[in-house]
């Protein structure tokens, strides 16, 4: 019954298996046996084995793993240095099979957290291969932030030894806290039990439901916080996937929302978080949906993004909304929003007609924001606390190829992207002054 | 004479469906309102301009779709197709993957040098299927990386292939807020290049349609959709055929250099503005009747008053009393709002154009001291209704009109740069700090030409 269209093909291959084993692939036609375009990389052989026994095994291809049995032991360096020599050549042996399938590949999805010692060593060791390896194509990384009660102790370190790549060799990073996807979890649970006013959410409507998964799957922790940021990812490429009057290509997010290269951290949100059961005014509930996009409670990290300062922000929606929409909510909410001087009217926008499962538009905002500064400072701190009394720090430096100098490097590359931050914050307020235009003589 | 439409990006590729769409749509109607023989001579004139017969049973129009990415394109043939009485050629499109990215530079130095040979095949191809080409229009936004950087390359590419061919670029200017952060510079990059290839540019502001749409057509949620059928109404009611100054009863056969030679007498004054009334919602048309003298007079003070549509005009605006203005030293002194002409090109069409009167738009004191009044104005016609309306007027300008909107463009994309922001997005495809400086000294070339009429 499934077609195999471009829509499915951005993140899947379509195998031929029927004759047994890995077939040829299908451009068109009837779904034979989707695979992932993906490459799962631990350390440690857990989660990996989980996700092969489990619903979506069909999905992802054995040959596409590369695994090993100890694990980076929460240890940057461990990842970066020591699994990332011994593992080079069959990472990109995997990644150039991969991109070999691919028609025309216009970007990798690095996801990934800061904390431990594999996605942050590793996957920072990936990031600038892929570099180095795939100049051209676009590199976004999906990063999740320790929180301050992290159980980590070094994750301070990892973080910062990470923060250093990802500043120099990602295109875009999406920043995600657990404390936020947390709340967002709660926020929805209070309100399914609440039972407030009699209403009840549409259960495949929720931010945190694995969209229109239809088996109800043994939930744990994780997941409902993990299909946050499944949706966010879902409709970044929405855009790029499906028609719409205006879209809205990857490229185009990396064009209009980074004005300098270092300052390529986004914050997201995701709007709605659920759908009410009963049927709401449309236009005003349209309009909510814009005006939380912008509230604290739904961004990705502990930010607030309207009492700081605005770079550039882009608006991707999805459903029945039209120009219109989409232009009187920006005049609307524009006068509460500070712009940096040279971007008073930075908006990116976008529509894709096809909304998500289960809800009838949506709308995905992408904040270039200084906002991000308070997040980097307390990593900063958090990192000097441990540095400075020099704790944990040998575990570290036994490493091959790990020096001091990797850790103060780190550090000052950190300390710099803060000061661009606070030069950016510095402007805000100050008189407008514009810069006076050419002279031509008549 | 044919005329080869070249749509570029999504913009182009969505507006240039609606325009074949409306041209299509008015062609078929039975709302002519004059002669059998009328209507014929109108319809043939209208095929020649814009389709070719081809084996098909159904009209190909003569137009190359191009996009740097392939969602729209495969969209815009599927509806064509859908539509049943027109279609767009089998092979006259190209697209390619990946999209610019919203990067002029990209759109420029990177897909136009690239592709140039398989897209300026296309377009040799439809040429050559016309029995006589009368020229290329071309349609792009400003703001994007597709239509606005290839589209400028490609234009380029237009005139060094066709030398003595006449190209129109029609334009289409962001809105103000919210479509592409970096549209200002996107926009002084083309606006900058496209002077130096084109021959005018024809241009449509999406803020001005908007309001429109919004306080003439009453559409409560407005689509892009229906901006573009505005825009695809206003650009029928210059194409279709009509009957030239001089009269007869034939139908015109060089639209597009016709418009030229009336409309852009100095290489360094291009920018036409296009204003077309009245606009109402479908409905309303058989409950409203239309005096020529009152659109006329509308339309008059509409250009003097650089009023975007004909509600909310400013009737306080008068033209300076000849004899006691006096030029470029005092320009700065003269009131603000009005709007000095270059050169004026009217189109009537409907009952009774006969009778109408265009003496007020001689009148000397609109204009600058150039031209004889007599050649600065133009009046096309015919009895031939417009797309159900009893009678439609246009009016093409190379005025000021223009001047205020590029001057907001020229300071936004001079403010941003100042700060360097997304200097190395471009420098990365290829566009220098040096490129941006020649394309603001060249518009600021342009806007002071325009201020000192």
């Amino acid at each position: 019954k499934g077609i195999y269209d471009e829509a499915l093909s951005s993140f899947f291959r379509n195998v031929d298996t029927r004759s047994g084993g890995d077939g040829p692939d299908i451009y068109k036609g009837k779904i034979c046996s989707l695979k992932a375009r993906a490459l799962l990389i631990d350390m440690e052989e857990g989660v990996v084995n989980e996700i092969l026994q489990g619903p979506l095994r069909d999905v992802f291809d054995s040959k596409q793993l590369i695994t090993d049995v100890s694990g980076s032991g929460n240890n940057w360096a461990v990842g970066h240095k020591l699994y990332g020599y011994q593992y080079r050549e069959n990472i990109v042996e995997k990644l150039r099979k991969t991109a070999e399938h691919c028609d025309c590949l216009q970007c990798f999805f690095i996801i990934h957290s800061m904390g431990g010692g594999t996605g942050s060593g590793l996957g920072t060791f990936v990031l600038k291969l892929l570099e180095d390896e795939f100049p051209e194509v676009y590199r976004f990384v999906t990063s999740v932030y320790p929180s301050g009660e992290d159980d980590v102790i070094t994750s301070p370190y990892n973080s910062v030894l990470a923060m250093k790549e990802l500043n120099e060799h990602a295109d875009c990073v999406l920043p995600i806290e657990n404390e936020s996807l947390f709340d967002i979890v709660n926020k929805i649970h209070q309100m399914m039990n609440s039972g407030k006013l009699g209403s009840t959410l549409k259960q495949n409507s929720l931010v945190t439901s694995s969209a229109g998964s239809g088996k109800t799957v043994q939930e744990k922790p994780f997941d409902a916080m993990n299909n946050i940021i499944a949706n966010l990812l879902l409709n970044l490429t929405s855009s790029a996937r499906f028609e719409g009057s205006l879209n809205m290509d990857l490229n185009e997010i990396s064009m209009n929302l980074v004005p300098f290269p270092r300052l390529h951290y986004l914050v997201s949100s995701l709007t709605p978080l659920y759908t009410l059961a009963d049927v709401n005014v449309p236009s005003r509930r349209l309009d909510q949906m814009f005006s939380d996009a912008f509230s604290r409670d739904h961004q990705l990290i502990q930010a607030d993004p309207k009492h700081s300062l605005y770079l550039a922000c882009a608006l991707l929606v999805r459903g029945n909304v039209q120009v219109s929409d989409l232009r009187r909510n920006i005049e609307r909410l524009k006068p509460s929003l500070h712009f940096v001087s040279w971007n008073q009217e930075g908006w990116k926008t976008g529509l894709c007609s096809v909304p998500p499962v289960g809800h009838s538009h949506s709308l995905l905002a992408l904040a270039n924001n200084t906002c991000v500064k308070p997040t980097f400072i307390e990593l900063k701190d958090r990192f000097m606390k441990l540095y400075k009394k020099k704790a944990h720090l040998h575990h570290y430096l036994h490493v091959d190829g790990m020096e001091q100098s990797c850790f103060s490097e780190a550090i000052s590359s950190l300390s710099d992207l803060i000061e661009e931050y606070n030069e950016l914050d510095a402007t805000r307020g100050g008189p407008r002054t514009d810069p006076s235009r050419l002279k031509i003589a008549v | 004479m044919s005329i080869v439409t070249v749509q570029l990006g999504q913009c182009g590729n969505q507006i240039g469906h609606e325009v074949f769409n409306a041209i299509c749509s008015d062609v078929r109607g039975t709302h002519g309102l004059c002669s059998r023989k009328e209507n014929e001579s109108y319809h043939d004139a209208c095929k020649e301009r814009f389709f070719c017969e081809e084996e098909s049973e159904v009209p190909v129009a003569r137009a190359v779709l191009v996009d740097m990415e392939p969602k729209v394109i495969s969209q815009t043939l599927s509806m064509a197709a859908r539509s049943g009485s027109w279609k767009y050629g089998d092979r006259s499109h190209f697209c390619q993957k990946q999209g610019s990215g919203n990067n002029w530079a990209n759109g420029y130095s990177v897909h136009g040098p690239r592709h140039k040979e398989v897209i300026m095949n296309l377009v040799q191809k439809e040429a050559e299927k016309c029995d006589r080409l009368g020229g290329f229009f071309t349609i792009m936004s400003m703001a994007g990386g597709t239509g606005s950087g290839l589209g400028a390359f490609v234009t380029q590419c237009l005139r060094d292939a066709f030398p003595t061919s006449f190209v129109l670029n029609h334009v289409i200017w962001p809105y103000g807020t919210g479509e592409v952060i970096v549209q200002n510079y996107n926009s002084v990059l083309t606006l900058s290049h496209l002077y130096r290839s084109s021959d005018a540019l024809l241009v449509h502001e999406n803020d001005v349609i908007h309001k429109i749409c919004a306080q003439l057509m009453n559409i409560k949620q407005i689509s892009f959709r229906d901006v573009n059928q505005v825009i695809a109404h206003q650009l029928g009611s210059v194409f279709q055929p009509t009957h030239t100054a001089e009269g007869g009863s034939r139908y015109s056969r060089n639209p597009l250099g016709d418009l030229m030679e009336t409309l852009v007498p100095h290489p360094e004054f291009k920018m036409l503005g296009l204003r077309n009334i009245p606009q109402m919602p479908e409905n309303s048309l058989a409950y409203s009747t239309f005096s020529w003298p009152g659109l006329i007079k509308h339309l008059r003070q509409m250009l003097i008053a650089n009023a975007k549509m004909e509600e909310g005009i400013d009737w306080q605006v008068r033209p300076p009393r000849l004899g006691s203005s006096i030029p470029s030293s005092h320009s700065t002194n003269k009131p603000l709002h009005f709007n000095t002409s270059i050169a004026n090109l009217v189109i009537l069409r409907g009952k009774d154009t006969h009778s109408a009167d265009l003496g007020s738009f001689r009148d000397p004191s609109l204009y600058t001291s150039w031209l004889n009044p007599q050649d600065a104005f133009s009046a096309w016609k015919t009895p031939r209704a417009f797309n159900k309306y009893e009678k439609s007027a246009s009016l093409v300008s190379n005025s000021q009109f223009l001047l205020k909107p590029l001057d907001n463009v020229v300071g936004k994309a001079w403010n941003m740069f100042a700060s360097k922001a997304y200097i190395h997005q471009y420098t990365k495809f290829g566009i220098e700090e040096e490129d941006f400086l020649d394309s603001f000294t060249a518009l600021e070339q342009v806007i002071s030409s325009y201020t000192t009429l």
